[in-house]
């Protein structure tokens, strides 16, 4: 937000504006930008998955729209699903049936405000910025009980109590493994955190022994966390139809759909800015003359290529296994991480 | 305050942006209703008994520890923001230890579930 008032301050037809004036036109500006990158980067995405997909079982993927090896699939894919009819199930419960989608796919677009993509590239630089994100990324729960319960079919009702159950579990060890960066950095906004691993290679809270056990958690859960595979459990096609959004077409289900990988993308720009040193490249003097929010970008898509690259490469886990990682390994674990970082710096200081 | 100002300009498109959607997609898309395709779909057969379901009851469970268990995450992340000040006023120890005394409730009451068998999916 401060590079867009930065820019309008110095814009010639914005010369004479009253402040507040031109701080409103920085947030339209910067929520319209946050809209279009959710936008169009979720269309990448889900080409990029597609494509991914198509290479590891050995086969092209979209070949044919926008002649380049199907880039502009996603867009067709878009204007496909807004001239499709918008089915509403007779027993559907029409006021959860409505508000689901709307539900995940704000809650999946609130978390962008606080990504640091650059000094300067932030929407609201938060003072609880991880807190606010993981609180955020629960709304999107509400939605999946909502779809579920809403459309009024056995399937999306177990697909979205299995949803819950795992989300919610998942988010434990979510926010107890940051909580040792947290100690390290005294500070829950994620620019101090990316800002605190300025400078080579290894000051990325990455290569900390324990922050390193710290990553590999939160990889984990944050796989589960936006229910991917090996995690699919509330979507598991071979035996609930599609999950919570079997009853879902048309636009309703796009929303899900951008929902879920945009969900894709605030897990791993927390990652890279909580683990993998945020917008820096650990080489202090290209840090100079690269822009910022290239290096953020590129490392966060990086790890959502991570996510795609599992989910064409491991099976699915059984409720029961995903029950027993959480809650017998995922938690004591970084309960038993935490304690030691602590035992650590308050020894050595 | 103002820091969450952006928040509710970007919650206002993202509502606005979403609901101007739906309602493209109602004009644009056809509308061609009848009662086969209106009703659930499960696999394509007619749907068979209601769909409130009983349910395992774990699910309850684990929504129950969850609470236990984020509430006690929720009283660390303060501590854990003030840890490096801590440290810094030489009193890392000792807030270590006060915290430890909380951490140990945590851990009895993670291992009085486990032995309980509360955390057992079958």
């Amino acid at each position: 937000m401060e590079a867009f008032q930065q820019m309008l301050s110095q814009a010639g037809w914005a010369q004479g504006m009253q402040p507040w004036a031109l701080s409103g036109l920085a947030m339209l500006f910067a929520g319209g930008t946050i809209l279009g990158g959710v936008a169009v980067g979720a269309m990448f995405f889900i080409w990029t998955e597609r494509k991914v997909a198509g290479y590891i079982q050995s086969r092209y993927g979209p070949m044919y729209v926008g002649h380049f090896h199907g880039v502009l699939q996603s867009i067709a894919d878009g204007v496909k699903l807004l001239l499709k009819e918008d089915i509403w199930p007779t027993d559907a419960d029409k006021f959860l049936f409505r508000i689901a989608p709307l539900l995940v796919f704000t809650g999946a677009f609130l978390s962008f405000v606080v990504l640091p993509f650059g000094p300067d590239f932030v929407g609201a630089s938060l003072d609880i910025g991880l807190f606010y994100a993981f609180a955020t990324s629960s709304l999107v729960v509400m939605g999946v009980i909502a779809a579920g319960w809403g459309s009024n079919n056995k399937w999306s009702l177990y697909g979205a109590m299995r949803g819950a159950a795992q989300v919610i579990s998942y988010e434990i060890p979510l926010g107890l493994a940051v909580l040792p960066v947290v100690m390290s950095v005294g500070s829950l906004n994620l620019g101090t955190l990316a800002e605190a691993q300025r400078g080579w290679l290894w000051s990325w809270h990455l290569f900390n022994p324990i922050f390193f056990v710290s990553f590999v958690i939160y990889l984990i859960s944050s796989l589960a966390e936006v229910n991917r595979v090996p995690f699919d459990l509330p979507e598991t096609e071979s035996e609930l139809v599609s999950g919570y959004h079997t009853e879902y077409t048309g636009m309703k289900f796009a929303f899900f759909f951008l929902g879920e990988y945009a969900d894709m993308f605030v897990v791993s720009a927390i990652a890279v800015s909580v683990f993998l040193g945020g917008w820096y490249t650990g080489i202090p003097a290209v840090d100079a003359f690269v822009p910022a929010p290239l290096v953020f970008i590129l490392k966060s898509v990086f790890l959502v290529f991570v996510q795609i690259w599992l989910r064409w490469t491991l099976p699915r886990l059984r409720v029961d296994q995903l029950m027993y990682v959480c809650w017998k390994v995922f938690i004591p674990l970084s309960l038993a991480n935490l304690f030691i970082y602590g035992l650590i710096r308050s020894m050595v200081g | 305050m103002n820091a969450y100002v952006p928040i509710l300009v970007v919650m206002t498109i993202a509502v606005v942006f979403s609901l101007l959607f739906l309602v493209l997609s109602k004009l644009l898309g056809p509308s061609r209703p009848d009662p086969e395709k209106l009703t659930a779909y499960e696999c394509g057969v007619p749907t068979r008994g209601s769909t409130n379901l009983r349910f395992y009851v774990r699910f309850y469970v684990v929504a129950l520890l969850f609470l236990l268990f984020d509430l006690e995450a929720a009283f660390l992340i303060p501590w854990a923001v003030s840890f490096r000040s801590f440290v810094a006023d030489g009193v890392g120890y000792s807030m270590f230890a006060a915290m430890t005394v909380f951490f140990g409730l945590l851990v009895v009451g993670l291992v009085y579930e486990w032995r309980k068998g509360a955390l057992e999916w079958e």
